[in-house]
């Protein structure tokens, strides 16, 4: 299943964030949307997910999504959104739960996310007990566990340190080249579009435009911190990014 | 092995002075019992060696005594017996229906609407006032008594639990909505677990206020309860009887707490 971004143009109160966009996230990529605070690449997200409905234009769902997707398109969130009074295994099994599965059905499919989340040993901890970079996979691994078509991620490496956000990097990367899934992927920082990415828009300040999109052939297992090719494209994107991010710091605040 | 480019000596020089630490409580256990102890050891002392005259206060012996007679003569389980079926019968509808009206609050727009001026005006009568109210409408058997506690426990639950709902927070209800989960599932998984903190500290503040409006409701047409003790006893003077029913309400006051205490341990356990 394809997602296409047709004409999308989003106000908040008369205050246009997000100005015409048309983008298509083609089945089995990985596409990253990249820009400065506040261009307005979260409310994309969130209206590509439809928990919000954009003032202009449509996100379009092109083919159906595979039978066994529970639900075709999932989030994973920055603050990663776990219920802090249930454990790891029962936050997997709560979007779960309230699909027509039986309880064996649903252990085999918690053990199998758990597995390949490397979870397994944390079954039975609350969220409390975890680092920042074990709640993240965590909260993969309860995308994971609904079969999604298209995963939505929103900065879901911002949170976390330096370190912990390259270990998640490469753990995405593998998961990603043993079992290729489809994502949008939302971030500020450069390193991870270029790492992840097989297309990278990059976003004007608001209200937020497609600057210019980039595609990145090298296979993603090729890819690391220092691959020259992709430290030029790095560089090439630096560029494109460095006067729209002086711009929108320099702006007044009109958020809130 | 000493490193020769480290200096091992000591520098001359003052030890920067340590000005972190305090402003964080530690429990001390054995402090608060002790503070009663000491107390009580104070007024007895003070009650033996007469200058406290027994008119103005009898002694905590004489208290005790007082209890004593009044557990012998087997009244006291009729006391405490009818204390208890009102404090337990009202607190819990009066909790259970402020649970329903204070979610309602928090979900819907209407309930809101119509219901918040309601609280914030009826909220802050005391319902003493309007007990005798309550006697014409519910008889001056049980059902006023019940219904001042039912009342009173009432508000404060609606407010600390709409409170409660409204603070939970939003990302994880997104969550709910971005996995497809249904509305039920969300109000039930994590509306309501998110809210329970706030609900275990409003019910610390109602379990008071019903203790408080039990008694008051006890001093109008009860035969028995503890409120009914405490008023006979200073009609009639009886001032060591009237500290013993003064007594027990605060024991009972402190065992309550500290069921809610445990309860918090037990169901906030996920808590940082």
């Amino acid at each position: 299943m394809d997602l296409s971004l047709s004409h999308v143009t989003h106000r908040y109160d008369g205050l246009e964030v997000i100005r015409d966009i048309s983008l298509d996230i083609p089945h089995g990529q990985i596409v990253c949307i990249i820009g400065p605070s506040g261009c307005g690449k979260s409310t994309l997200l969130r209206i590509t997910g439809g928990l919000e409905q954009p003032s202009e234009g449509a996100v379009l769902q092109i083919g159906e999504p595979p039978e066994n997707s529970l639900n075709p398109l999932t989030y994973i969130f920055q603050d990663f959104a776990l219920l802090p009074w249930r454990t790891v295994e029962g936050n997997v099994s709560l979007v779960l739960e309230d699909h027509d599965l039986d309880a064996t059905r649903r252990n085999e499919i918690i053990d199998n996310v758990l597995g390949r989340t490397k979870l397994l040993d944390f079954k039975s901890v609350l969220p409390r007990q975890l680092s920042g970079g074990m709640k993240q996979r965590v909260a993969i691994a309860r995308a994971l566990a609904v079969n999604p078509a298209v995963l939505l991620m929103d900065e879901p490496l911002s949170a976390l340190d330096s370190q912990t956000s390259e270990l998640l990097i490469d753990d995405l990367a593998e998961l990603w080249t043993r079992e290729p899934f489809t994502a949008c992927y939302v971030t500020h920082n450069l390193a991870e579009a270029v790492r992840l990415g097989h297309k990278v828009a990059v976003f004007s300040r608001r209200p937020g435009k497609i600057r210019e999109l980039v595609d990145i052939d090298i296979p993603l297992q090729e890819r690391t911190a220092t691959h020259p090719a992709l430290e030029e494209m790095r560089q090439h994107l630096w560029n494109l990014m460095r006067e729209e991010a002086l711009a929108a710091d320099q702006e007044l605040s009109h958020a809130g | 092995m000493p490193d020769k480019d480290w200096p091992v000596e000591r520098k001359k020089g003052k030890p920067v002075a340590f000005r972190g630490g305090g402003f964080a409580p530690k429990p001390l256990g054995i402090i608060g019992p002790l503070v009663f102890i000491a107390l009580i050891t104070i007024w007895e002392w003070g009650s033996q060696a007469g200058w406290i005259s027994p008119l103005v206060l009898p002694a905590p012996s004489e208290a005790f005594t007082a209890f004593k007679e009044l557990a012998v003569s087997g009244n006291l389980g009729k006391h405490v017996g009818a204390s208890l079926l009102r404090l337990v019968v009202g607190w819990t509808c009066g909790t259970v229906l402020g649970l329903i009206v204070g979610v309602s609050i928090g979900l819907f727009s209407l309930a809101r609407a119509g219901l918040v001026p309601l609280v914030s005006a009826i909220f802050p009568i005391p319902k003493i006032a309007l007990l005798p109210l309550f006697i014409i409408w519910f008889g001056i058997g049980e059902g006023s008594k019940i219904a001042t506690i039912l009342f009173g426990t009432f508000f404060p639950t609606v407010i600390a639990v709409y409170g409660g709902v409204d603070n939970v927070d939003r990302t994880l209800i997104r969550m709910g909505q971005s996995f497809g989960l249904s509305w039920t599932s969300i109000v039930r998984k994590i509306i309501l677990p998110g809210a329970l903190p706030a609900m275990l500290s409003g019910s610390r503040i109602s379990i008071s206020i019903a203790i408080v409006l039990l008694v008051a409701a006890e001093m109008i047409g009860a035969e028995y309860g503890i409120g009914a003790y405490i008023l006979l006893a200073g009609s009639l003077m009886a001032t060591d009887q009237l500290i013993a029913g003064v007594a027990m309400l605060s024991i009972l006051g402190l065992i309550i707490a500290w069921l809610i205490e445990r309860a918090e341990r037990y169901l906030l356990k996920w808590r940082t």
